[in-house]
């Protein structure tokens, strides 16, 4: 089973690296280093949430909320340092993550105290944080003139000519690899989602589950709050509209399986990879914008249809074995 | 947690509803309709209650399919999707002038299609409908969005604009009669038929449910088909209503969808829910945003409530659940 999963990361690794090569002879601009680094720090923010929502599918439930989350966290930090511009820019960072905390421990809640199902809470906040932020913003948008100076400097701040971005996103890579390889709380998590029966018969709290992985990924929806208001510096109503999906299918195209229980850190790193290297290679080969929905959703079925087969291969050998 | 329902199949006895969730949505609409016209004038005014149900009656008619599906113990994220791409097909075929029949076959058989398309990926490949659907939601949508770029359509036959608009013997809306007609069919199918017994107990148990004979891929895959289906009737009542089609048509509706059924006490996990209650909650829905926009709540307001109201609905009884176990 080792061997299986790392050997689906190398072919996930080998897929980018044919990609960027052909997309590179289809435009060699695109593999300059100046413009690959671009597609990195491009992807930092979904590489971020799609190892948060990791988290969560690998406990069989979905977060559909995030972009909301997201949303609504970065307009609210947006609205204050307009208002207290003097602030330092850690102050919002650290509000933006958590009040994306609360409104995840929110859902985690509904869904684990109020029996909610995950999709009707998640699908109900998407659409409730999504339309707060009419609410608090009266339908405005913060433009970046309006954003206090540095609350915008620490986002153009590079080491080693790679962004702040990638580098949040190398953190969270590193500190998610941890927790979820190394620490007692990511192997109950694994064992609640392979198999929640066997995982309460053996003491672990199910309910405490739900609502720590809900947080988590509110955390990390907030802290993309403070990232994509920054990089894009405007806050509106729309930002990140749809972006669950993205978030989603990258998990899928990484080999996190929606039965819970499967997926590494480093594959869902990858499928972030491949999904910002394919958003960011269609302007480059010429295909029109309109074709990115309908892109991504094949790749989400193709993906789940390859994961289910191979899962179901994986289910054979261990009964021969 | 789904092991202890025991297979619903109401009889339709008055005594017997009087103790049923129906009966509470009951209550629950006429205290909003109560409410509503002490706070506004214009509500009970006869014309604006029968163009009120311009608002829902595309929603409410995929509903009605939609209660099948979560009976049956799935889901389908995709029907708003589906309402784009039948749209562009219905503009798409008046562009090219075909006859009115050709353009309303070509749009009804897009969304079957696309509905047989979900229920095809669903029992061939055995992954749940969540995430094929979550899936062909931006595979459909996005289909929409490649052919019709940033174009519309505005030309429709004038049999379907009037579908949209129109109303029988000058008062009924097409639309509403096809959902009150379309509501009745449902709710004989799934209370007294075979057919209907067997998408209980599928809901309840599929497992069982293949044991006794009961082919459950095969219903599994008619009920997204008919979903899809029915995506493109309300596609057609509605490119007729707006008499323009772009591809964010019916952005969202798949959550107004799922909360009027869930709302109608369906139970998500399939198995239980009545088509009776389905139909009360489009009512309560549909006259609360109603009253909501007549005294100037604005759109996002009624989206707001919408969400809260389908969260609490179902956390709403476990809350209590929850805090007597903490007493005792």
């Amino acid at each position: 089973m080792k061997n299986f999963i790392k050997n689906r990361d190398f072919i996930l690794f080998s897929i980018i690296i044919f990609g960027v090569i052909v997309v590179g002879f289809a435009n060699p601009y695109f593999v300059k280093p100046s413009s690959l680094s671009d597609v990195l720090t491009d992807t930092s923010i979904l590489i971020i949430l799609a190892l948060s929502q990791m988290i969560v599918i690998l406990i069989r439930a979905i977060d559909l909320s995030v972009a909301s989350n997201l949303a609504l966290s970065g307009m609210l930090i947006s609205l204050l340092s307009t208002v207290y511009p003097e602030l330092p820019v850690v102050f919002f960072i650290l509000l933006s993550c958590v009040i994306g905390t609360f409104l995840g421990v929110l859902n985690g809640v509904s869904i684990a105290i109020l029996k909610v199902p995950f999709i009707v809470t998640t699908l109900g906040t998407l659409s409730i944080y999504r339309g707060l932020i009419y609410f608090v913003s009266d339908g405005k948008q913060v433009y970046s003139h309006e954003f206090s100076e540095n609350f915008l400097a620490l986002i153009h701040y590079k080491f080693l000519s790679l962004s702040f971005l990638f580098w949040v996103a190398i953190l969270v890579f590193i500190v998610m690899y941890i927790l979820l390889n190394h620490t007692r709380f990511g192997r109950n998590l694994y064992s609640l989602g392979g198999n929640p029966d066997a995982a309460k018969y053996i003491g672990i709290n199910e309910n405490k589950y739900i609502i720590l992985a809900y947080a988590i990924s509110g955390f990390f929806a907030g802290l993309c709050g403070y990232l994509w208001v920054a990089r894009y510096s405007v806050a509106s109503t729309q930002i990140a509209i749809g972006f669950e999906l993205t978030v989603i299918s990258a998990c899928v195209v990484g080999g996190i399986s929606v039965m819970g229980g499967v997926g590494t850190v480093v594959g869902c790193t990858l499928g972030a990879l491949l999904i910002g290297l394919i958003r960011n290679a269609l302007p480059a080969v010429d295909i029109s914008q309109f074709w990115q929905l309908a892109i991504s959703g094949a790749i989400i079925l193709i993906a789940i249809i390859i994961n289910t087969k191979t899962e179901q291969r994986k289910d054979k050998t261990i009964m021969v074995e | 947690m789904m092991k202890n329902i025991i297979p619903e199949n109401p009889p339709f006895k008055l005594l017997n509803i009087l103790y049923k969730k129906e009966f509470i949505l009951l209550m629950v609409l006429l205290s909003i309709i109560f409410i509503n016209s002490n706070v506004t004038p214009y509500f009970l005014d006869l014309y604006n209650l029968i163009d009120s149900t311009f608002l829902f009656s595309e929603k409410a008619i995929i509903a009605l399919s939609m209660t099948f599906v979560i009976i049956a113990r799935q889901i389908d994220l995709s029907v708003a999707s589906i309402i784009a791409v039948s749209s562009c097909v219905l503009g798409y075929t008046t562009s090219v002038g075909m006859d009115t029949y050709l353009v309303i076959s070509f749009t009804l058989l897009s969304g079957t299609m696309c509905g047989a398309f979900n229920g095809f990926i669903i029992t061939r490949f055995a992954i749940p409908s969540i995430i094929v659907t979550i899936g062909t939601m931006s595979l459909f949508r996005g289909l929409a969005y490649s052919f019709l770029e940033d174009q519309y359509y505005n030309k429709f036959p004038k049999f379907v604009v009037s579908l949209g608009s129109d109303y029988l013997f000058g008062y009924i809306p097409y639309a509403f009669l096809t959902f009150i007609i379309l509501s009745i069919i449902f709710a004989f199918i799934l209370h007294k038929t075979i057919i209907g017994k067997r998408i209980y107990s599928i809901g309840n148990n599929p497992e069982s449910a293949q044991y006794t004979g009961i082919q459950v891929d095969k219903y599994t895959f008619v009920l997204f088909t008919l979903n899809g289906l029915f995506s493109a009737i309300a596609a057609i009542f509605l490119s007729g209503r707006l008499s323009s089609v772009r591809p964010n048509i019916a952005f969202g509706w798949e959550l107004e969808i799922i909360t009027m059924v869930v709302l109608g006490g369906v139970y998500i996990y399939g198995g239980s829910g009545s088509i009776l209650g389905v139909v009360i909650s489009i009512f309560i829905l549909g006259m609360l945003s109603f009253g909501l926009g007549l005294i100037n709540v604005p759109g996002v307001g009624i989206i707001i409530f919408t969400g809260l109201l389908l969260i609490l609905s179902i956390g709403f009884p476990s809350f209590i659940k929850y805090f007597r176990s903490k007493n005792e």
